[in-house]
This record gives C-alpha cells, structure tokens and sequence, in this order.
C-alpha cells in the first residue's frame, strides 16, 4: 500500500486543518463565543487522518467527543462543524448538538458521542447490517483508552466476534482516561490484549506516525472488508492539549508533555515528507497557506450564520 | 374474526411485517429456537432464517446500541428485552442513544427501532422481574410508548410500531399473553396514540392501559351492581398520550380515576391528574383519584404482592371516594 504525493499532501493538508480548526475551536471557547465542553484533539491529528484514511465515503464512523478530526477527515464540512460549535441555524446539527454530537449520514458518520464507549456497538451494528445485506462496507468506532472500561464496549466486543462483524476498532491509547493515568485503571499491560481475549484480530501501532497509522488501518479494513472478522487496533498517542479546555493538568509532567511535543506530527510530518518523500519547503508552505485561507472562510461563514430561531426548538424529537 | 391470545397476535404482527418489509430483524435472547420465553417468536427462525431472527448473548447494553446503529444505516430492528427489568442494563442505549439521536443530529439520524419487552407482577416473580417502568420511558422526549391490553390492540399497534420511524418501547404484559380476544381475518393496524372508550358510561372516568385495563372494566361492572355507569378509557400509548379523549371524557362524567401498576408516586397517572386540572378543572366535581402499586419494591409472597398490586376492588373504592358513594 504505497502512499502516492498526492495521498501524502492530503494527508498532511488534513491533519494541519484539523489542528488549526481546533485552535480556532478553543480560541472561540476562551472569547466565550463557544459554550458548554470542548475536547480537542490537540495531537492526535496523525491518528485521525491516518485512521479515516483508509475508509471509503459510504463506510461507516462512530466516534466520541475528541472526534472533530476523524469527522473531518471523514468529509463532515468543517464550515457546518465550526458554525455547529457557534450553535448556529447552519451547523451539521442546526445547534442542536454542539461539539459532541457531530453527524452526518451523507460521509457515513453515525455520530461523535458524549458516553465515550457508546459508539461502539451502534458501530458493531451498522457492521451487521453491511454484512447482512452483504454491501462490501466496514464500520468503524474510534475511541480512547478510557472507553475500553465500559461495559456498553466490552459488550461489543463480544457481539461483534460472535457475529464477526465487518468492524474495525480504533483505540487512541493517549495514556489517560480522562484525567487519570489508564495503567491504574486496567489490569492487563495493553488494551489490546483484552480484544484478544474476546477473540479479536488485534494490531499496535505508534499513533504519532501518520503513515504507519494509515498502513496498519488499511490491513485491518480490508480485513475485516474480506470476512476476515473484527480488528481492535491500539495507537499509542498523546494528547498535547487538556482532556477539555479548562483541564489544569496536575496528572502529567510538563517534562512529559515536552517530551511528545517533539515529536508532534503536525511540525514532524512535514519535516519527513521533505526528507523522506522529495516535497519542497515551498510546497509545504503553499499547503499552509491553503489551510489558513480555508480556515479564514471557515469562522468567518460560521460567525456570520444565523442563529436558529426558537420556533425550531421541537423539531427532530421525532420523525 | 377469529379468538386469538395476546401471544399469537403479537405473533401474527411479527410474522405480517416481517413478510411486508424485509428490512425488519429480530434480535433478542432465545427468540430463536426456543421462540421466546413467552413464545411470541415461535417458530419465526425456521420461517425467516438467521438472518432475520437473531439470538443475543445476554448482552442488553450492546444488542440494544446494536439495533440502534442497524436502524441508523437502513434496517428496522426489534429488539426484545425479555424482561422490563433489563431495561436497565441497556439504559444508555435506550435514554442517551435511541431516543435523542434524531434531535441531536438535527435530523440527520433516524432510528425506526422497535423495543418489545414484557413487565408487570402479579406472578411472584419479585422485584427484579415484575416492575413497570413506562413513567421512565414517557419522561424522556424521543421514544413512543405503548401498552396494549387485548390481542386486537396488541396486533394492531405493534404493526404501526414496526411502520413508525422513530423509537417506539413497545410495553406487553406478562399475565396478558394467554388472554384470549377477537382478531380480524384481515390486514388492521391500530394507530399510536389514540386511546380507546373500551366502556362507556356517564358517573365517572377511569382512564388505565395495559393489564390494568382489565381491573378496570371488572370494577365498572362491580360499580354498575351499586348503580354507578364507569366509563373505561383505555390509552393504549402513553407517548403520544391522547389527553383530549381523557379530557372530553371528563367533561361528561366529571369524575376521574387515573389507574396503573406502576408506582403511584410520579407515575403517569400524576401527569394525567396535573393535565386534566389545566384542561378541565372547571368540569371536576371531586379530586382526581390515583390508583397504582405501593410505592415500595414488589414483594414476592402472594399476600403482599396482592397488596403492593392495584386490582379490581381498590379502583371501585377510587370510584366510589369520586363519586362521594358509600365505600
């Protein structure tokens, strides 16, 4: 599965708007223009680029709130996602949702959500249903390590090996469930190896490199795409912002914090994709500017929407 | 017409809207070979395949949210839950999941899921298997809730259940599946919300649904004994709740005993007090009665389940404390 130039700048491209939209995201938190949780995914663009990648469009996602990027990468617009977070008429939600509660059925994506082992099963489920009507499509759910803790998930995975599900399990292991260290809070040395148990395909990958994400997932999507049965991938990563803005961080060390920052592969990315790959800086820079004029029309449509007007308020309860 | 259990009704829905829509699967815990504990899915795995009637794990939190991402991408699932009780263990799927995907998304998400499950007591099954829960489903916006008392409506609503595209906990009772009623020969579906006058009279209001429906038409022909004319009105659904045939009810009668096995505090019952006092007070000659189970878990001993439990006798005292008749 070789990457072509192409692959490689939209990868890139992707984890670089991913990152600005979350700063814009948090800037707008701080300003007060954006209310109630927010969860960037702050370093962990390479996981959701390279995780997604691999889907096709008609393929199905579960995520949790730290899913902005994996929406995006998988084709939500992010003008609808940042004009969402604004709370306005435009929003993938019509403000209905906010930052949590991303969807949209047109790129497959079954929804972000706030029980962060929720998705899980909805995505085992639309597994069974491509396998059932036999379509060739592989449901994927993407979480963190906090998530393999609740009982919703470890039910999925079972459901899904009993049924062998077309499905795909993404564990972004950044270390922490929530604000606690996750190797105080399971009693095996990796998440994976309790997949395993359940009778899982499993893989580890480094989550800080984009390209082995990009390769792993693919092996385990067409996997699972083949009738090969469910895949649980573990991906070490690491947060480089708080669980939520407003996070005072007294869990980590900044030597720690410091430590991943190095190695962040928003800066790291780049710098390999000229070394290793023959882009020029002046490429690199042409992509950046992309981003920023994307970014540009991304707050300004989103400040410049409408809010949704209190008449709507009870449409959506029901079909 | 033919006489039908409750059971081959729900049966003869399952099996109709199963051949009418293909989209529709079973998932549940030994609905399969062994068709259900109460049999409703008798022999439905040999007719329709693994495919269409799948067997779970014990396992309600994960088939539950399973159904729910199946209904997501284009299936109409009916999940089971073989006892009320369980509906605890899938409360995520159900409360955070099922009901507010829709609104969350916008209106991006659609979840026709259907969730058949079976409560009540009255069989000594104690506290972790005869409790009624509809209140909790009738609080949180999203989900339609149905409790249907004869074979007929059971047939009947639980087709419309399997045609609405939302949510719907549709709400058996355990001692209603060897009940025997008529069922039309033909193609009938009853419609979600629109309660039925299963007895009409002009002294007072009794308003009930599920097995409870039952204790009820036996009290209003105790009451008829003393001269007292019950009308019996039937709900059938709790969401939506069709409070204008309650209301126009009342305003005839102007009396009004709000009957259900479920606990008495903040039951819907209170709901339906609270919206006749604001719909019809004026139309009140006495203060609305609530007649539902002691507010303490059930017990299992037959006295003091007897007791816990509503039955015919305690809602004819509900008939007579509003009718201001000797008790």
């Amino acid at each position: 599965m070789t990457l072509s130039s192409a692959d490689l700048r939209r990868m890139y491209r992707t984890m670089l708007l991913i990152r600005r939209f979350e700063e814009q995201a948090v800037a707008f938190f701080l300003s007060g223009e954006l209310r109630g949780s927010l969860h960037p995914c702050i370093g962990q663009e390479a996981t959701a680029v390279g995780a997604v990648f691999p889907l096709r469009r008609d393929d199905y996602l579960t995520c949790t709130y730290r899913g902005h990027g994996q929406a995006i990468a998988k084709g939500l617009d992010p003008k609808e996602g940042m004009a969402e977070l604004l709370g306005r008429r435009t929003g993938c939600s019509q403000g209905k949702g906010g930052s949590m509660h991303y969807t949209d059925l047109s790129v497959g994506l079954l929804g972000e959500n706030a029980i962060v082992g929720a998705g899980a099963p909805i995505a085992v489920g639309a597994a069974l249903r491509a396998k059932l009507d036999k379509t060739g499509q592989v449901a994927m759910s993407v979480f963190g390590d906090g998530a393999i803790n609740q009982a919703a998930l470890l039910e999925s995975l079972n459901l899904a090996a009993a049924w062998q599900a077309p499905v795909v399990f993404f564990c972004e292991n950044n270390l922490y469930s929530e604000m606690t260290p996750i190797s105080a809070m399971i009693g095996t040395t990796t998440l994976a190896e309790r997949a395993a148990g359940f009778g899982w395909t499993t893989m580890t990958v480094d989550g800080y490199d984009p390209i082995a994400v990009y390769q792993t997932t693919m092996e385990a999507v067409e996997h699972a795409r083949n009738g090969g049965g469910p895949v649980f991938i573990e991906a070490m990563t690491y947060r480089l912002f708080g669980h939520m803005v407003g996070d005072t961080e007294p869990y980590r060390t900044k030597e720690e914090v410091a430590e991943w920052r190095a190695r962040d592969p928003i800066t790291a990315f780049p710098q390999r994709l000229i070394d290793e790959f023959g882009f020029t800086p002046n490429e690199i820079a042409e992509i950046e500017a992309e981003v920023a004029a994307e970014m540009e029309e991304i707050s300004r449509f989103a400040l410049q929407s409408p809010w949704p007007d209190v008449s709507e308020i009870g449409e959506h309860v029901f079909a | 017409m033919r006489e039908l259990t409750y059971a081959k009704a729900l049966r003869e829905a399952l099996i109709e809207e199963m051949e009418r829509d293909p989209n529709i699967l079973l998932l549940g815990e030994d609905i399969g070979v062994y068709g259900g504990v109460f049999k409703v899915t008798e022999g439905l795995l040999a007719r329709f395949g693994p495919e269409r009637v799948i067997e779970t794990p014990i396992s309600e939190a994960g088939f539950v949210s399973a159904a729910v991402g199946l209904a997501m991408t284009g299936k109409h699932p009916m999940a089971e839950l073989m006892f009320m009780d369980f509906a605890y263990v899938a409360a995520d799927s159900i409360f955070n999941q099922a009901a507010k995907m829709r609104y969350m998304s916008g209106g991006r998400a659609q979840v026709p899921l259907t969730i058949r499950t079976q409560q009540g007591g009255g069989r000594g099954n104690a506290a972790q298997h005869s409790q009624s829960l509809e209140t909790f489903f009738t609080h949180i916006p999203g989900l339609k809730v149905v409790l249907p008392s004869t074979p007929y409506d059971a047939k009947g609503l639980l087709k419309s259940a399997l045609r609405d595209p939302n949510p719907v906990m549709f709400i058996e009772h355990k001692l209603l599946y060897n009940t025997k009623g008529l069922v039309p020969d033909g193609e009938y579906t009853v419609p979600l919300g629109k309660a039925d006058v299963k007895r009409s009279g002009t002294d007072a209001t009794v308003v009930t649904w599920s097995r409870t429906v039952l204790h009820a038409l036996e009290a209003a022909d105790l009451a008829a004994a003393d001269g007292i004319d019950v009308e019996v009105i039937d709900l059938r659904c709790t969401v939506p709740l069709d409070i204008d045939t309650v209301v126009e009810s009342v305003k005839k009668t102007g009396r009004l005993v709000v009957a259900h096995e479920a606990h008495r505090r903040l039951g819907v019952g209170a709901e339906i007090a609270a919206l006749v006092q604001e719909l019809a007070f004026d139309y009140l000659d006495a203060p609305v009665e609530r007649v539902g189970a002691l507010d303490i878990p059930t017990p299992y001993s037959k006295p003091l389940e007897d007791e816990a439990l509503p039955d015919a006798a305690k809602i004819v005292q509900a008939i007579k404390r509003v009718t201001y008749s000797e008790t």
